[in-house]
């Protein structure tokens, strides 16, 4: 049981996060843009997640809260 | 009367620095200065300083930019080449408005000129040396006692204008030797609450800096810098005058051309001219007042200057070009005669102020 | 739910203006949370360099200075010197900051073991001038000013900064990592954490250099620029410890 939070409008859409997770759970959300003008991140299976955080570690702009 | 020692001018710097509180000093090896950096290695080990020599000149400016970011006394000294190397670091410190005192002990140039005495880096002082807009706190000493009244002075107004002071002397002055008296006027204390101490977690952090990104706040900050330094040229302009009560010819001299002038001015009083001398102790702030009201008293001015004319503009300047200004100099570190300037008093005294 | 990862305290809660993918904001974060596992923040003062890292003073909830181009270390050894058991000092710049205009500074801290932590990040590349050739840019690497690839023959070579100040007698420890995945992430964070507890215990110079992605400058995904780094960089700038004293005078 983990929970991700983002802050949505700090995501400048690298994908870093995407590729960093084991479980392949991230994807920039194809129809959604932020303030920014990015497709943010978002996790696509909140359920399956664990929690490893490597999403958050890989992220350059602390977007991601991690809960475990 | 407070006790006197005997000292030479660049000694008498460094003991008033530390008489001033300043424990840190970084320098790089340049004649003719040498004294201020042996003295203080030598000094400040024992009484819980710190001397550090540096890598360059360079690198001597940014050490003292980081100890005054943490708001606490500090000073480099060095000669004319060297200074042009630490102009960044005073453009910095102008940006970032931190106090420090910086000595510039002139040698002839420019390049690497000579090691004799000069007053050839007037311009450089009094119109910042770096890049930007911005002032420095010029301080002309024209005796070993100055030197060392002067140093305690320009720390003080460092501190309380948040500015670089300098120290502008020369090699005949460093290498002097008078009687000192090391007792000064005891400053009021000036608060840094700005300074990058470390937060204690107790306030927000501080942040030196000289960065604006914003036109429109680079702009302010200019224009805040630029009301301090109308404060400064309103309160604390400094200058002596000498028989200028019923003086026909204004002699302007600052540093050991002053005294030279002195003596030429005492002779030339022999013989009945009436010559009297302006001597500027803060080169910037310029003592524009003094200057304006001889311009309508006396017929003519002369500088005297270890230089190929640059204080002339000032005065220039400072009289609106009311009466005619001469130039009595010598360069390349060679320091012009009494005679000389007795000459260039009889030259004006004959034609009746006119050139 | 316990809280496993969030932005660190000493981090400040803003945009960063960094590109999309830009490897400063990991080595930012990772610098913030060994401030916060040591409890130093509110003795900590850093010294920003120039270029793409210039704004760092308002990214750090400690006290921060702008320095000039290069002159980080000599910053550093005012503020050191000026408090040395209470600050906490370490300067964060960029290979053209520390390994051109500042190698001086740089050399010279690392030569008197001054006892400041540098971060030192190294992505090959002038970043904020818009991407020219770099003391640290590769033999025939492409930039604005080596449109032709960088020529050897023309410019020289790129500077090795670890295995250069390794020889010198005065650092501590120097070592480099990169942040290219989570496993370097990881050690990345070890070394800079030994960097500033080298600086606490008083043992010198401790410099962790990052091998880093320019992903704007260089023409690429961040993916791809991680992949390139990993193809082109880490073979010329190897990873590992180049100097541990403290480790090496234990071995004796």
């Amino acid at each position: 049981m983990a929970k991700l939070t983002f802050k949505t409008d700090r995501c400048k859409g690298c994908g870093l996060c995407v590729n960093a997770c084991p479980k392949k759970l991230l994807q920039l959300a194809p129809d959604k843009i932020n303030k920014k003008g990015h497709h943010p991140a978002e996790i696509t299976d909140q359920d399956a997640c664990v929690g490893c955080a490597a999403c958050a570690m890989m992220c350059p702009d602390c977007v991601i809260k991690v809960e475990r | 009367m407070a006790e006197k020692v005997l000292m030479k001018g660049n000694e008498a710097i460094a003991e008033a620095a530390i008489c001033a509180g300043c424990r840190h000093y970084f320098g790089y090896p340049i004649t003719p200065q040498t004294e201020i950096a042996a003295y203080m290695a030598k000094k400040m080990p024992k009484i819980g300083g710190c001397f550090l020599q540096a890598e360059s000149e360079v690198a001597a400016i940014n050490m003292v930019y980081g100890v005054a970011a943490t708001g606490k006394r500090v000073m480099t000294s060095s000669s004319s080449p060297g200074i042009s190397l630490k102009a960044e670091g005073l453009s910095y410190m102008a940006g970032a408005d931190l106090p420090a005192l910086i000595v510039n002990v002139q040698r002839g140039g420019p390049g690497l000129g000579g090691i004799q005495p000069s007053q050839s880096d007037y311009f450089q002082a009094t119109r910042g040396g770096g890049h930007g807009d911005y002032r420095m706190l010029v301080l002309a000493p024209a005796s070993v006692q100055e030197m060392a009244s002067l140093t305690v002075k320009g720390f003080d107004l460092a501190d309380k204008y948040r500015m670089t002071a300098m120290i502008l002397a020369d090699g005949t002055m460093g290498q002097m030797m008078e009687p000192v008296s090391l007792e000064f006027p005891e400053a009021e204390k000036v608060e840094k609450p700005w300074a990058t101490t470390g937060t204690d977690m107790a306030r927000p952090h501080n942040i030196v800096n000289s960065l604006f990104l914003q036109p429109d706040e680079l702009e302010r900050v200019n224009f805040e810098r630029y009301e301090r330094y109308a404060y400064i040229e309103a309160n604390e302009t400094m200058y002596e005058e000498y028989l200028m009560e019923d003086a026909e010819i204004c002699v302007a001299a600052f540093g050991i051309a002053s005294r030279v002038a002195k003596n030429a001015i005492n002779e030339a009083r022999k013989q009945g001219i009436k010559v009297g001398m302006i001597r500027p102790i803060t080169l910037w702030p310029f003592p524009v007042a003094p200057f304006a009201a001889a311009a309508d008293k006396v017929k003519s001015f002369i500088s005297v200057e270890l230089s190929m004319g640059q204080m002339i503009e000032d005065i220039k300047l400072a009289t609106s070009c009311k009466k005619p200004v001469t130039l009595c100099n010598r360069a390349g570190g060679i320091i012009p005669s009494p005679e000389q300037v007795l000459e260039a008093i009889q030259n004006a005294a004959k034609n009746g102020g006119a050139e | 739910m316990a809280v496993v990862f969030d932005k660190p305290h000493a981090l400040a809660d803003m945009p960063m203006h960094y590109c999309p993918g830009c490897t400063h904001g990991i080595i930012h974060r990772l610098v913030a949370e060994v401030i916060d596992e040591l409890g130093i923040e509110g003795r900590t003062i850093g010294i920003a360099p120039v270029g793409c890292s210039v704004m760092a003073y308002d990214y750090f909830n400690c006290d921060m200075i702008e320095a000039a181009h290069g002159r980080a270390p000599a910053v550093a050894t005012g503020v050191k010197r000026a408090d040395p058991d209470k600050h906490v000092v370490f300067t964060y710049q960029g290979d053209g900051d520390l390994a051109s205009i500042g190698m001086a500074e740089t050399v010279h801290a690392a030569a008197r073991n001054e006892n400041i932590t540098v971060i030192f990040v190294n992505n090959a590349i002038y970043g904020m001038t818009g991407g020219q050739m770099a003391p640290t840019s590769l033999p025939g690497q492409v930039t604005q000013t080596s449109p032709y690839g960088r020529d050897t023959k023309h410019c020289g070579f790129p500077i090795r900064v670890c295995e250069m100040l390794s020889e010198l007698e005065g650092p501590e420890y120097l070592e480099r990592v990169t942040v290219n995945s989570v496993a370097n992430i990881r050690k990345a964070k070890k070394a800079i954490k030994k960097a500033f507890q080298n600086q606490l215990d008083g043992k010198g110079f401790s410099l962790v250099e990052v091998v880093s992605t320019c992903p704007t400058n260089w023409g690429m995904t961040p993916q791809d620029a991680l992949k390139w780094l990993e193809e082109n960089m880490l073979p010329y700038y190897p990873l590992g410890v180049y100097k541990d004293r403290s480790a090496e005078e234990g071995d004796k």
